[in-house]
């Protein structure tokens, strides 16, 4: 697992400072013009139930590649200047930061779509999986919108 | 020698988070199915009806990979990472 605060890829079970991962990437350069970030967070509730806590799990080695191959894309493919993405693993509680993404660019068109596409690409391509508890008990979670 | 390892809701069919396996030579996903069956035959029936993604030394693979010597072979079930 990664926990090193310099590498724009991690998976890590400690908490990310929003504010803290915008202003890395400001700094990546001075052409930056525009930056999107995506935030994803814990979610009571899911098809109808409450859930009381999340648990990520990953492949290590294999889901931190993929997470790369999706910057270096994203940088590629949408003209963006850099990206960063950072995915929490273990237990997760209602309302906490899972995923952030943040896309600089010198316009903000390509910063949008850059992030809109890494986040659905995340969740075809990487091996991470979700598991809700419920007042019922837990569950692995096979398919997210 | 050969490592296979179970993710998520895999690790609780296959009844195991890891195994290591020895071979001579290399084997077919077939193959390597009908072993994983002898121990476990839930999870056997998933490879063979394709239930599950594969990986082998972190890369996508699929029923047709040759599996050699040294592999790390995932089966790893639908992905939901993401929030």
């Amino acid at each position: 697992m990664s926990t090193t605060t310099d590498s724009k890829v991690r998976i890590q079970l400690e908490n990310f400072s929003v504010t803290d991962e915008i202003e890395v990437m400001k700094k990546v350069s001075r052409n930056i013009g525009g930056i999107t970030t995506f935030l994803g967070t814990g979610r009571e509730l899911s098809k109808g139930e409450n859930i009381t806590q999340l648990n990520f799990e990953h492949y290590p080695k294999m889901a931190e590649k993929k997470l790369e191959e999706i910057r270096l894309k994203a940088i590629k493919d949408y003209g963006i200047i850099d990206m960063s993405i950072i995915h929490r693993i273990g237990p997760i509680e209602i309302g906490e930061n899972i995923v952030l993404i943040v896309a600089v660019g010198e316009h903000r068109k390509e910063t949008f779509i850059a992030c809109e596409w890494a986040i659905a690409e995340l969740k075809r391509t990487t091996p991470i999986w979700k598991r809700e508890t419920t007042s019922t008990g837990e569950v692995w979670v096979q398919d997210t919108p | 020698m050969i490592t296979i390892k179970f993710f998520a809701s895999l690790k609780t069919i296959a009844e195991m988070e890891e195994k290591i396996i020895e071979v001579s030579n290399s084997i077919s996903m077939d193959q390597l199915s009908e072993i994983i069956s002898k121990t476990s035959p839930k999870m056997g029936e998933f490879i063979r009806e394709k239930k599950v993604m594969i990986s082998v030394n972190e890369e996508m693979a699929d029923s047709d990979t040759i599996i050699h010597d040294g592999d790390e072979v995932a089966f790893l079930p639908p992905f939901s990472g993401g929030s």
